[in-house]
């Protein structure tokens, strides 16, 4: 088990090493540069810049001038924030993406379960029905929209929650942002517990534990619950991973300090070092949780082994 | 639908006797899914509105009314009545003449007006350059051309979802959006139909150290933060929205080439597989006739739910302002200029946004129907 | 309250401020303003910084030579007062009695080190060129000559001596500006770049660097060493941050910010109608224009520009488009500038009926061998954004009776300036100009043919060029003034770029927030504001 974990890690690494390459110059060929801004830089001070960021350096040895760094272990300056080091950004940024991505799946499997579970136990009925269509409408709506829509009837209309800002993470602060993150996953988490859900209640197992006589709400939370986590595990792997490293048009709109704004700040802003570090970032994610995946899976189901 | 499930035996019994394909069973089954045959008939419907919706609505997506910036949804036509003349007024002033009489008369205005100087008969394109009055004719002058007697046709305009912020319909707009949205969301998925069958079927039937390169590269890709994509390509393809979409595509391959692989390598343990490799058939003849065709089932229900993901995928970069450009829209553009707009024009978010939700919907149904239709084990 | 950083509140941000709304009238409680920011700052280093963002905290932070008032004139700041040679070379300045934050004095040696830093090329100062105006400043940034042989020196502890390259009309304008703040020099060599952090930072204005989160917020106290401490009501500054401009106005409609510093247009008509007052839009020095590539074959011709230019119906655009957030314009230099009390040059066809105007414009296209019949194929590259974007539809529509089909190349912000600057293959192309001091040279001198990085139009006049020689060298104001009148008219008769708007500035300003007086210079430091219930 642990030599399986430390293979998965070990071969990970060359997956990091082609994304970080890739990213590298993709990153590199896209027109324009971090000082190409509204307000243009005259001739001479952009060539200092250029010097002082070593842009001036031809491409292949800024990229090996980047990997020494990062084999040290330091991401860079940024380019953007040049009072500080992507480290410092990502260390401040991510503890809040992580703290708010992981509230929002805790809220998400929650909420998901039990609506899954109740429209699986009812299965075409109205319940059923209406669990779906609320389900399914959490997945049409672009986040932009419920966003400020959140904001506009807790914050402004009802006075009830901050409009915005991270407070320094107060649970009000957080709810509203947590509510817009989990809305789409709800839908999914809900839709797929039911579908497995279906499917678990028909086999044989819990047949079987149903003619033991085994009350029926038992059967449904021991035996149906454990097969129907398998397709939600899966699933979970990257929506985690994409969670956790943050969503820019959440933190944007509710103007919260966190990693997904960087990501996209960076790319619009060629800020390069920024890039590279939330790509790693990312990346290191879903590879993590692939791998918890797998381990979960084996966990959950007796069938699948790993040595 | 219970009843699907339990009748599945003998169906399947049936459907060797009667040699009933399992296209033929599945749309049996679907037919009988009322949400699913719902959201079909929307999605055709939303397709015959993108095929010829724009040539339908009175209005052109591109059209400017100038007069008419985000007037709000209405079913009665612009101008109103009480309207006619205010405007008539504000045109005529910079003509400087001297309006002596002015009157409204069914859609016809009627116009007396007189100047101390001699009146140029240029100035009815002040009246005729307004969206509001056409066919502007000199009915009478006096002797002296000081004093003139015009009449002009009012143009009545119906904008039954209001005009967007540079006073264009936006019913027209939404009808080309859904064309632009549809186009997108067919050409990405198409893209990574096409990739992501032939990577999967050929990894999962050459199997062996093949399989295991070309599903490491799936594996690296995967790694590979998709916004990062998203983003960069837009910067590299912005200007070619069909370009960029294939673009897209080619990077949505991903799970469909996993999935179909998982097909194959059980395929190829089937019989009928092994059957066509002992006869002596080319890998690519039994990779086009028996496993291709038999992967089919899992690939449609992943396509009806990568359609909507593309669809979303577009709104979030209409978000970031990097969406279609114009004159052409999406639904995801229209609804993050609605969104900018929600509380001076709350129906510039709506309507787009019912647009956006009843199409990804009828997808969403339809994709869970063809599930339960191709799938006999689900359910 | 919130004395220790130990405490954390629960819901930091509402709580604080009803707090203080509420505490207020308590002697002892901290007066806290909440204040909505254009953006992140990029850098607290106020000889890296180029942002609006920026200048706003630093001019809380720093006291320059001399500053802005509440109304934005200068006044003196910690130089008392100051003397010019007769040639207008060499500016002598007599520093006050002021401390830093740390308790240390305010040398003129400090300044002689900030000016020497911000042109050392090691700086990598995007701002730098501002100081360009003093002797030798150039060739150092340029690296030809060492940071000590700029014209800058301290004659004495609280005397500070710098020469000029040219008598400059506007220098003390320039000193307003952020990048000639004094950074303190003995915390600068201790800690090199990281003095800007907030355990290094030492400041010499009304405040003092408490934290800076990016994304969420740099917050600044009162800093008891300050000469005027004493006058400074606001205990705290929380700048926030907003990328999203309509979040601003949501939190301020909640309460919990007590101004925001820009506002999205689309929304401004509602805004007035729901806050009154409260919405302040104030005519700002900034220009939004569409350069032509005067390079381009079919712009070459000065008669299809002036057509382009005449078919753009301003007003339509400012009221509609932009919802009165901007003002038309007609000429490149903003009115209300400094040194040009006489305004821009006559537009003659600005004030022609449109219907004139339109068949003149329709007639010089025809001369240029134009019409419906033979159109003229353009694109308009503009940055992403919503506002570019209606702007540019409106317009495209504007030129069809003119027989223009427009094409749309929209981009991303970096991309689009890059390709501004680095290629020629662009026909017209958005672009905007905020003055970074009040003059009109500084808004002038982008069309001067040399100014390769800046003149998108590619305009090369050698009329113009003369012209702009002969007003640096000139230190009559008057005379000078005339002389860049005649600059601009010749570039209103050439039409080398389509001026469009004047921006303004759009602020919310809650009323309990007393002292903030409008400016052109949309300049509002902390100072000179209170907080009342």
């Amino acid at each position: 088990m642990l030599a399986y974990v430390l293979r998965r890690l070990f071969g990970a690494i060359p997956t990091l090493f082609v994304i970080i390459t890739l990213s590298f110059f993709l990153m590199r060929i896209a027109p324009g540069g971090p000082f190409d801004r509204e307000r243009a830089l005259e001739a001479k001070v952009l060539e200092n810049l250029n010097r002082v960021f070593h842009l001036d350096r031809p491409l292949w040895e800024q990229y090996l001038y980047y990997l020494g760094n990062l084999a040290r272990g330091d991401l860079g300056p940024s380019f953007i924030y040049r009072d500080f080091s992507v480290q410092q950004l990502l260390g401040s940024g991510l503890p809040i993406s992580i703290q708010l991505g992981a509230s929002a799946l805790l809220l998400a499997l929650l909420i998901g379960s039990v609506l899954g579970t109740i429209a699986a136990l009812r299965q075409n009925s109205w319940i059923d029905y209406g669990v779906t269509a609320v389900a399914t409408f959490g997945i049409t709506v672009p986040n932009f929209v419920v966003a400020p829509l959140l904001s506009l009837i807790f914050g402004v209309w009802l006075s009830l929650l901050p409009a915005g800002g991270w407070g320094n993470g107060g649970p009000a602060n957080m709810l509203l942002p947590v509510i817009t993150l989990a809305l789409p996953q709800v839908a999914i988490i809900a839709r797929l517990i039911r579908g497995s859900m279906i499917e678990a209640l028909r086999s044989d197992h819990v047949r079987t534990a149903r003619a033991y006589g085994l009350p029926a709400r038992m059967v449904v939370i021991v035996h149906a619950m454990r097969a129907a986590c398998l397709p939600v595990v899966s699933y979970l792997g990257p929506a985690a991973a994409a969670l956790l490293t943050g969503s820019v048009v959440v933190e944007t709109i509710f103007g919260l300090p966190g990693i997904g704004r960087y990501f996209v700040q960076g790319a619009l802003n060629r800020d390069y070092t920024l890039v590279m570090g939330t790509v790693i970032i990312i990346a290191v994610f879903v590879v993590v949780f692939n791998l918890i995946v797998d381990l979960l899976y084996a966990a959950l189901d007796p069938r699948v082994r790993y040595d | 639908m219970t009843d699907i499930a339990t009748n599945t035996p003998e169906l399947a019994a049936g459907t060797a006797v009667k040699g009933r394909s399992l296209w033929a069973t599945a749309l049996m089954r679907l037919r009988r899914n009322k949400a699913a045959m719902v959201s079909l008939l929307i999605l055709i419907l939303y397709i015959f509105a993108g095929i010829s919706g724009p040539m339908l609505s009175p209005h052109h997506y591109a059209t400017v009314y100038p007069e008419y910036v985000r007037v709000p949804a209405s079913l009665e036509a612009y101008p109103r009545a009480e309207e006619i003349i205010p405007q008539a007024e504000s045109v005529l002033t910079r003509t400087r003449l001297q309006i002596d009489a002015i009157e409204v008369n069914g859609n016809t205005l009627h116009v007396e007006a007189s100047s101390e100087r001699e009146i140029d008969p240029r100035m009815t394109r002040y009246l005729e350059r307004s969206d509001i009055f056409s066919n502007v004719r000199i009915v009478e002058t006096s002797g002296d051309s000081r004093s003139v007697v015009m009449e002009a046709d009012v143009e009545r305009l119906r904008f039954l979802f209001g005009t967007d912020a540079n006073g264009r319909d936006l019913l027209a707009r939404i009808l080309v959006s859904i064309r632009i949205s549809l186009m997108i969301g067919a050409l990405a998925t198409g893209v990574a139909l096409i990739i992501g069958v032939a990577w999967g079927a050929t990894a999962g039937f050459l199997g062996g150290r093949v399989d295991n390169v070309m599903m490491r590269v799936v594996d690296v890709l995967y790694a590979l933060p998709f916004t990062f994509f998203a983003i960069l390509l837009v910067v590299f393809f912005g200007r070619n929205v069909v370009l960029m979409f294939v673009a897209v595509g080619a990077v949505e391959w991903l799970d469909m080439a996993r999935i179909v692989r998982g097909q194959t390598i059980s395929l190829r343990r089937r019989e009928f597989v092994q059957a066509a490799e002992a006869l002596g058939v080319s890998s690519g003849g039994i990779l086009r006739r028996h496993i291709i065709p038999n992967t089919l089932g899992p690939v449609i229900i992943y396509m009806t739910l990568l359609i909507p993901k593309v669809i979303l995928l577009e709104s979030f970069l209409s978000f970031l302002g990097l969406g279609v450009q114009e004159p052409l829209t999406s639904l995801g553009v229209l609804i993050s200029e609605g969104a900018r707009n929600m509380r001076s024009a709350p129906y510039m978010l709506i309507y787009p946004s019912i647009a956006l939700t009843l199409l990804l919907f009828s997808l969403n149904f339809l994709g869970d129907g063809l599930r339960d239709a191709l799938d006999p084990r689900d359910r | 309250m919130l004395k220790s950083a130990g405490i954390r509140p629960l819901m930091a941000g509402a709580l604080v401020m009803a707090g203080v709304f509420f505490g207020a009238s308590t002697a002892l409680a901290q007066v806290t303003y909440i204040r909505g920011n254009d953006a992140n700052p990029e850098t607290l280093d106020q000889h890296k910084t180029s942002t609006i963002a920026e200048a706003n905290i630093l001019r809380d932070l720093y006291e320059g030579l001399v500053i802005y008032s509440a109304k934005a004139e200068v006044i003196p700041g910690v130089a008392e007062s100051w003397e010019t040679s007769d040639d207008g070379l060499v500016w002598t300045f007599k520093l006050r009695d002021a401390n830093w934050s740390n308790g240390d004095p305010v040398t003129a040696e400090d300044f002689v080190f900030s000016y020497q830093r911000i042109l050392n090329p090691e700086t990598g100062a995007k701002y730098a060129n501002m100081l360009y105006v003093i002797k030798n400043g150039e060739k150092v940034n340029k690296g030809e000559l060492e940071p000590g042989e700029l014209g800058v020196r301290a004659v004495d502890d609280k005397t500070l001596e710098i020469t000029l390259e040219n008598p400059t009309p506007y220098f003390l304008q320039l000193l307003t500006h952020q990048t000639s703040y004094p950074v303190h020099k003995a915390s600068v060599e201790e800690h090199g770049s990281d003095f800007v952090k907030p355990e290094n930072m030492v400041t010499n204005g009304p405040y003092k660097l408490v934290s800076f989160v990016p994304n969420d917020k740099v917050v600044l106290e009162k800093n008891p060493e300050f000469r005027e401490a004493d006058k400074v009501s606001i205990d705290r500054v929380e700048f926030v941050p907003f990328e999203e401009r309509a979040t601003c106005v949501r939190r301020f409609e909640a309460g919990e910010v007590l101004s925001c510093s820009d506002l999205p247009a689309e929304q401004l008509q509602s805004l007035k109608e729901r806050l009154g007052e409260q919405v302040h839009v104030v005519p700002y020095l900034g220009t939004y224009y569409y350069a032509l590539n005067n390079k381009r074959d079919d712009l070459k011709d000065p008669r299809v520009r002036q057509a382009l230019s005449m078919m753009v119906d301003r007003e339509f655009i400012a009221n509609e488009i932009w919802s009165g957030a901007m003002l038309p314009a007609y000429t490149f230099v903003p009115p209300g500038i400094g040194n040009y009390e006489g305004g821009g040059p006559k537009v003659e066809w600005a004030d022609l009926d449109p219907l004139d105007k339109e068949d003149q414009a329709i007639a010089l296209m025809k001369e240029a061998g134009y019409s419906p019949d033979n159109p003229l194929e353009l694109e308009i590259s503009y940055s992403a954004g919503e506002n570019h974007k209606n702007t540019a539809t409106a317009i495209a529509d504007m030129w069809k009776p003119l027989g223009v089909n427009v094409t749309f190349n929209v981009r991303d912000g970096s991309a689009h300036y890059s390709h501004l600057r680095d290629s020629d293959d662009y026909e017209v192309a958005r672009a905007g100009w905020i003055g970074d001091f009040s003059d009109p040279v500084n808004f002038l001198q982008l069309w001067e043919s040399d100014n390769t990085g800046f003149n998108y139009s590619k305009y090369e006049n050698p009329e113009y060029d003369k012209l702009m020689d002969q007003a640096a060298a000139e230190s009559d104001l008057a005379k000078r003034e005339e002389i860049l009148r005649q600059a601009e008219a010749l570039l209103v008769e050439d039409a080398a770029v389509i001026s469009m708007l004047y921006y303004s500035s759009m602020s919310l300003v809650s009323p309990k927030l007393k002292g903030w007086e409008d400016n052109i210079q949309n300049a509002h430091a902390t100072r000179w504001m209170s907080i009342s219930e």
